[in-house]
């Protein structure tokens, strides 16, 4: 199962506001499973955190998902579960989106990183 | 608390021709580890500072991506909908390799085209071109974001391995090492020991042969004595005896 998974090629997926999912799903890494699931989910302000949550912790537990790209307002929101999730697979990475510039400081990894370096220093 | 600690074993040559090797094979083992630990460290901050250059990069990269989804809306009007509506299968597939680092596994993304663009269509009428370019823009991104994702995934792994090898390497520095070199020396001194008793058990044999041999020896010549004086008296009596008849 694990070497047929690994052969079929992983799949990207995307939490974010409308125009970030627009953009990647025309970059072309969107894709709507037998189930009807997506790989992906639009965050508009009428968003729940709760249903946030409930969908990271659903991507995460699909195996032909590598690596999540979410926002980084968003990843916000569910702070407490990102920060929870210590293994490398999926890679859950955090992206700026159109109107919250990155910041470094919020971002899990680096936060990680700075009990060993000064990011800034490295930069 | 472990000063006292040591290894369960009878002090004998044999144990400690044991400890001997095992303190040799764990300093063995320490300099290795030691080695690797600092391989995983040299990777570890290459990983850190290309991580930090890329999430730099990336933020370039998604502003112009961002930027050429307003042009390309601009163009064509609000698309959206009619995008979100139409995910069928995706296009960027990624495959996972593997990378060795000091006998650490490394999993490493790699992004492919798989089958062909569901939006093709898109933006026949108006804006072809923004959109085109649109696409482009945003496919650069996901490819800079899978670099990201597997230096990210490295950087996860080698922190957790670098601290496994760090606790090892000092757990062999600071308790199997001692451990192993408080139990040579309690060999030493019970060895010590035994032989010390040893000679002075010999001392004491000796100075009893001794003592018995002083003993034997003054028997003797006292028994030699009494032979001769015997022996003298009979000469001396058998002389007498017969002249005297």
């Amino acid at each position: 199962m694990a070497l047929h998974a690994a052969i079929k090629g992983k799949l990207i997926s995307v939490i974010g506001d409308e125009d970030t999912c627009v953009g990647f799903l025309l970059g072309g890494v969107g894709e709507i499973n037998k189930n009807r699931h997506p790989n992906f989910l639009v965050v508009d302000k009428s968003t729940a955190v709760s249903e946030v949550e409930e969908c990271f912790k659903r991507f995460m537990k699909r195996d032909d998902i590598d690596i999540i790209l979410i926002n980084q307002n968003i990843a916000e929101m569910i702070r407490h579960v990102i920060d929870g999730h210590t293994s490398p697979i999926p890679a859950v990475l955090e992206i700026p989106s159109k109107d919250h510039p990155y910041d470094a400081s919020k971002d899990s990894i680096l936060r990680r990183a700075k009990g060993m370096f000064n990011p800034d220093e490295l930069m | 608390m472990s000063g006292k600690d040591k290894l369960p074993i009878f002090p004998s040559r044999g144990a400690q021709m044991l400890m001997k090797a095992r303190l040799k094979g764990a300093q063995k083992g320490h300099s290795l580890l030691k080695k690797k630990a600092d391989a995983l460290q040299m990777r570890f901050r290459m990983i850190l500072s290309k991580i930090i250059e890329t999430k730099t990069l990336m933020g370039e990269v998604m502003k112009e991506a961002a930027f050429s989804l307003a042009e390309a809306k601009f163009a064509t009007g609000d698309f959206n909908q009619v995008v979100l509506q139409n995910v069928t299968k995706a296009q960027i597939k990624i495959r996972t390799k593997k990378d060795n680092v000091a006998g650490v596994t490394l999993p490493v993304f790699e992004c492919y085209q798989d089958g062909t663009d569901t939006y093709e269509l898109a933006g026949l009428a108006r804006g072809g071109q923004q959109l085109a370019k649109l696409k482009k823009n945003y496919q650069s991104a996901v490819k800079l974001l899978v670099e990201l994702a597997s230096l990210q995934t490295s950087f996860v792994t080698l922190d957790e391995v670098i601290k496994i090898t760090n606790r090892r390497v000092n757990a062999i520095e600071h308790v199997i090492i001692p451990r192993i070199e408080r139990t040579l020396a309690y060999i030493i001194s019970e060895l010590d020991e035994l032989e010390r008793e040893e000679f002075y058990r010999l001392k004491k044999i000796q100075d009893k042969k001794k003592i018995a041999r002083a003993k034997a020896d003054a028997a003797k010549a006292a028994l030699r004595e009494s032979e001769q004086l015997k022996e003298a008296a009979n000469l001396l009596d058998e002389g007498d005896e017969d002249l005297l008849f």
